[in-house]
């Protein structure tokens, strides 16, 4: 009785980090934004970095409402594609090192969204993660939360409804 | 004095860094009613299998009108905040073609105002998105009840 060898940890990174990078490489409005995800496994955490043209009133000044509801719902797409695509990547049904933004699996589309604002949103960075709480075959439902300086004092949520991409089964 | 106002708050509205990084444009404004457009722009696009522009783009098209819509209206004193904004995506909007949004602020209190929005492309009977949302009514400091 052997099994084979467990896989050398760097290419085990180096697969999940490829089709991480091509799932948010790929959407031109995640660069406009300027968010970068950070993994531990399979958790993402979505990382704002502030700049001056995401500002909502100058005065305060406060990001724009309209940054934080875009930067959740960034946040929850990539959270339930990454899902989808995570599970594909470890059965082997997928090759990360192959995709390119033209082969990438389609996106889910955004049925609604809907945006509690907590607090105002602070001229500095900002952190949000996802969570997938259903993920059906045709439609799934994912909470997002997000905070700036501290995790536990959130500054908006949302939940939305998405409707799942057709699958080749 | 309206006139004034509506001035005001397009002028304000213009000057917000995230309209300008967007490009917005302030077509009509005044007594609680807002209508501003947004040109295609190929660093919003969410899906490149398609070029159909982001979701979030909209949403902060739809955030921007709603809170013109509440600082137009003759009942709000001052600035307003985004409470909550629920947005139903009804279609993609069409690649290259501008969107509009038009947010009517329907009924105001002394710290609330409600507001209903919906965007659309050159095909302006089919909506791509609406929206309904509450928005703080900020008073100025010190004034009285």
């Amino acid at each position: 009785m052997t099994r084979p060898p467990p896989e050398p940890v760097q290419l085990i990174k180096q697969r999940r980090d490829a089709a991480l990078s091509a799932l948010v490489h790929g959407v031109p409005y995640i660069q406009f934004l300027g968010i970068a995800f950070e993994r531990r496994g399979d958790e993402l955490t979505a990382v704002l970095s502030y700049d001056e043209k995401l500002i909502g009133n100058p005065l305060l000044p406060a990001l724009h409402g309209g940054v934080t509801a875009a930067f959740l719902e960034v946040t929850a797409i990539i959270g339930l594609s990454w899902s989808l695509i995570w599970d594909e990547m470890e059965r082997g049904a997928l090759d990360p090192l192959t995709l390119s933004p033209q082969t990438l699996p389609r996106l889910p589309k955004t049925i609604d969204f809907t945006v509690d604002y907590l607090r105002s949103g602070l001229p500095r960075d900002a952190y949000a993660r996802a969570r997938v709480n259903r993920s059906g075959r045709r439609y799934a439902s994912v909470h997002v939360e997000a905070w700036q300086d501290n995790r536990a004092r959130l500054y908006a949520q949302a939940t939305g409804h998405f409707l799942m991409p057709p699958r080749d089964v | 004095m309206r006139d004034d106002k509506a001035s005001l708050a397009k002028q304000f509205i213009q000057a917000i860094p995230h309209s300008r990084a967007l490009n917005m444009r302030v077509e009509q404004i005044g007594d609680g009613v807002a209508e501003i457009s947004m040109p295609y722009d190929e660093a919003l696009i969410g899906d490149p299998q398609t070029g159909v522009i982001h979701g979030g783009a909209v949403s902060a098209l739809m955030d921007t009108c709603g809170g013109a819509a509440v600082m137009s209206h003759p009942d709000a004193p001052a600035g307003t905040a985004t409470i909550s904004l629920r947005i139903d995506y009804m279609r993609a909007a069409t690649p290259g073609q501008r969107i509009t949004a038009r947010a009517e602020c329907y009924h105001i209190t002394r710290s609330v105002a409600f507001v209903r929005a919906r965007a659309s492309d050159a095909d302006a009977d089919n909506p791509v998105a609406t929206a309904s949302g509450s928005f703080t009514v900020e008073r100025p400091k010190g004034a009285g009840a």
